[in-house]
C-alpha cells in the first residue's frame, strides 16, 4: 500500500467521526484530527481501533497519544505495515 | 405564613414509537383501529423461549436515519434510538424550535426518561463477550454512554440542547408513569418551565429472557400472535413482553399560554408509592392498601371524588393481577360495580412495554381524553369471572367519550405503584 493509499483510507475511516465537512473535504497530512475535523476526543479510541482493524497491525497505547494530525496517523501506519 | 399556589402544569407535546405505530397520528389511528403490534418473533423461537411473541417497533432502522448522524447511531442502542425519535417528535409537537448542533442551550427544560431494565442489549451482545476474554481495550469508548442507567436520558439531552435536570428514573413496570409524576412535582413546586417525561425499553431477547424463565410471559398463543395479549380476559396466559418509548411534553401553563402552544390535557394530580412487601404485597405482587392509597393520594392532589372519574387506562398486562387490580381500584374509588368508570387496556394492542409501558400508555391516554375516544381492548371477549360483574366498564369496541377525567395507573415489581390524574383541556382553563 502506499503512502497515497493509506492517507486516503485513513481519512475514509475518519470521516464517520469527523463534524466539519469543510476541513474534510480540504484534509491534508497537516490536518488536525481533534481541532480542524472536529472529532470528539473520546472517539479516537474507536478510531485506532479501527486503524488495528483495518491495516491489521497493533498500535500501543503511547502510539496512539502521539497521533495528532492526518499525518501522524499516516506515518505510524506505513511504518507499521512496512 | 403565605403558602404559593402550585404552578398548574400541562401537556403540550407528544413522541412515541410502539409495537403498533411510530409516531404520534399513526398511534392514534392504530388505537382507534384495535391494530395490534404483536408479532411472532423468530429469534424467541430459535433460542427456545417457551413465548414466541413479542411486541417491536417496526421500521426503526429505515427511519432512524432522518433523526441521527452516523455518528450518532455509532454510541446508541435501541432504547436510545427509541427515546430519541419519539423526544425529537414530543419537542416538534409541542411546537418548539428545531435545534441544531449550534442552538444554546435551553435551561428551561429538562427530562426524566426511566428504563426498567437499560442497555442490556448493549451489554449482553457488545461487552460480555469482550471483557471475558481478555480484550477490554477492544471494547472502545462508545460502550459506557450505552450502558450506564441514563443512556437514554443523557443522549435525549444532549440532542435538544436540555439544560434542566436530565436524568433517568427506574422502578419496573411502573417506570414511564413515575418519571410523569416526577416531571410534574418538579413544575409544580416552579421548577422549570418544561420537561419531556416517559420511559423506554428495547426490543431484546435479553430484556425479555427472564420473565420467560419466570413462566409469566404467554406461551399459549404462539401460532396466533395478535390473540396473544389477552388483558381482563378468562383465557389470559401471561403478558407478551413489548417494548418502545413514550414521551410526553410537560409545561407550566404560564408557559404554555405565554408561547401560544396547544395544550393537550392538565396533569391535576399524580402520586407514586410502594407497598412495602407486606399484606399480600411482594417482590412480584401489589400490596393492595399500597394500591389504594396510591390511587386515593392523587385524588386528593387533584381535589377529586371517585364519580370524577369518567375512565381507567389500566396497568392490565394479562396475568393473574387483573381482576385483582380492578378490585384495587373498586376500593380505591368506593363506588359500586354499576358506577365504576370505563376502563381499557392498551397493553392488548402493545404488549407489556415494562419501562416503556406508562410512557407509551400516558400518550394513549392524553390523546384519547384530548381527542373524544376510548379505544376497545382487544382480546377480552371473554371476560374473567371476576371481571364480568364489571362488563359494562371494559371498553371493548372503539367508541366516543366526552369525559373530563382519565386515571393512569401503573404497577411494578418491587410492589411500586404510581397513578397519574389528566384533565381534558378546555379552552380557558376552566
Amino acid at each position: 500500500m502506499t503512502e497515497a493509499e493509506v492517507h486516503a483510507k485513513v481519512v475514509e475511516l475518519i470521516t464517520p467521526f469527523s463534524k466539519n465537512a469543510e476541513a474534510l473535504a480540504n484534509v491534508s497530512a497537516e490536518t488536525d484530527i481533534l481541532q480542524d475535523l472536529q472529532v470528539n476526543s473520546a472517539r479516537l479510541v474507536d478510531i485506532v481501533l479501527e486503524f488495528e482493524d483495518q491495516f491489521d497491525i497493533e498500535v500501543e497505547d503511547e502510539a496512539a497519544d502521539n497521533i495528532r494530525t492526518v499525518g501522524d496517523a499516516v506515518k505510524l501506519i506505513v511504518e507499521k505495515t512496512g | 405564613m403565605i403558602e404559593n399556589k402550585p404552578t398548574r402544569v400541562v401537556v403540550t407535546g407528544l413522541g412515541v414509537v410502539a409495537p403498533n405505530a411510530v409516531g404520534v397520528a399513526a398511534f392514534e389511528n392504530a388505537l382507534r383501529e384495535g391494530v395490534s403490534g404483536i408479532r411472532f418473533i423468530e429469534q424467541m423461537a430459535e433460542l427456545k423461549f417457551a413465548c414466541q411473541v413479542g411486541g417491536a417497533p417496526q421500521g426503526i432502522e429505515a427511519l432512524q436515519n432522518d433523526y441521527l448522524t452516523a455518528e450518532d447511531l455509532m454510541a446508541m442502542n435501541q432504547s436510545m434510538v427509541f427515546t430519541a425519535i419519539a423526544g425529537i417528535d414530543c419537542w416538534r409537537d409541542a411546537g418548539l424550535a428545531e435545534v441544531s448542533p449550534d442552538t444554546p442551550t435551553d435551561f428551561d427544560t429538562g427530562a426524566i426518561v426511566g428504563t426498567g431494565i437499560g442497555g442490556m442489549d448493549t451489554i449482553v451482545e457488545k461487552l460480555v463477550p469482550k471483557v471475558t476474554v481478555g480484550k477490554v481495550r477492544r471494547l472502545g469508548s462508545t460502550l459506557v454512554e450505552q450502558i450506564m442507567s441514563s443512556s437514554v436520558s443523557a443522549k435525549l439531552g444532549g440532542l435538544l440542547a436540555l439544560g434542566g435536570q436530565v436524568t433517568t428514573n427506574s422502578s419496573a413496570c411502573t417506570t414511564g408513569t413515575e418519571a410523569i409524576v416526577d416531571a410534574f412535582i418538579q413544575l409544580r413546586s416552579g421548577r422549570g418551565k418544561r420537561m419531556l417525561a416517559g420511559g423506554a425499553e428495547a426490543a431484546s431477547v435479553y430484556i425479555w429472557s427472564g420473565f420467560d424463565a419466570m413462566r409469566v410471559l404467554n406461551r399459549k398463543h404462539n401460532d396466533a400472535p395478535q390473540s396473544a395479549s389477552r388483558p381482563m380476559s378468562a383465557t389470559a396466559a401471561g403478558f407478551v413482553p413489548g417494548s418502545g418509548c413514550g414521551l410526553l411534553m410537560l409545561e407550566t401553563l404560564e408557559s404554555a399560554r405565554e408561547r401560544g402552544a396547544r395544550i393537550y390535557a392538565e396533569i391535576i394530580g399524580g402520586h407514586v408509592n410502594s407497598g412495602g412487601h407486606r399484606n399480600g404485597g411482594s417482590m412480584t405482587a401489589p400490596n393492595p392498601e399500597g394500591v389504594v392509597r396510591c390511587v386515593r393520594a392523587a385524588m386528593a392532589q387533584a381535589d377529586l371524588q371517585a364519580r370524577d372519574i369518567d375512565a381507567i387506562n389500566g396497568h392490565l398486562t394479562a396475568t393473574f393481577a387483573d381482576p385483582h387490580e380492578i378490585a384495587n381500584w373498586q376500593r380505591a374509588l368506593d363506588v359500586p360495580v354499576d358506577e365504576f368508570p370505563a376502563i381499557n387496556a392498551t397493553k392488548s394492542m402493545v404488549g407489556h412495554a415494562l419501562g416503556a409501558a406508562g410512557g407509551i400508555e400516558c400518550v394513549a391516554s392524553v390523546l384519547q381524553l384530548h381527542n373524544g375516544f376510548l379505544h376497545g381492548s382487544l382480546n377480552c371477549e371473554d371476560l374473567h369471572d371476576d371481571i364480568a360483574p364489571f362488563a359494562h366498564s371494559v371498553v371493548r369496541e372503539t367508541r366516543e367519550f366526552d369525559g373530563k377525567i382519565i386515571a393512569k395507573s401503573s404497577f411494578g415489581f418491587g410492589d411500586v405503584n404510581g397513578c397519574v390524574l389528566f384533565k381534558k383541556w378546555q379552552d380557558g382553563g376552566a
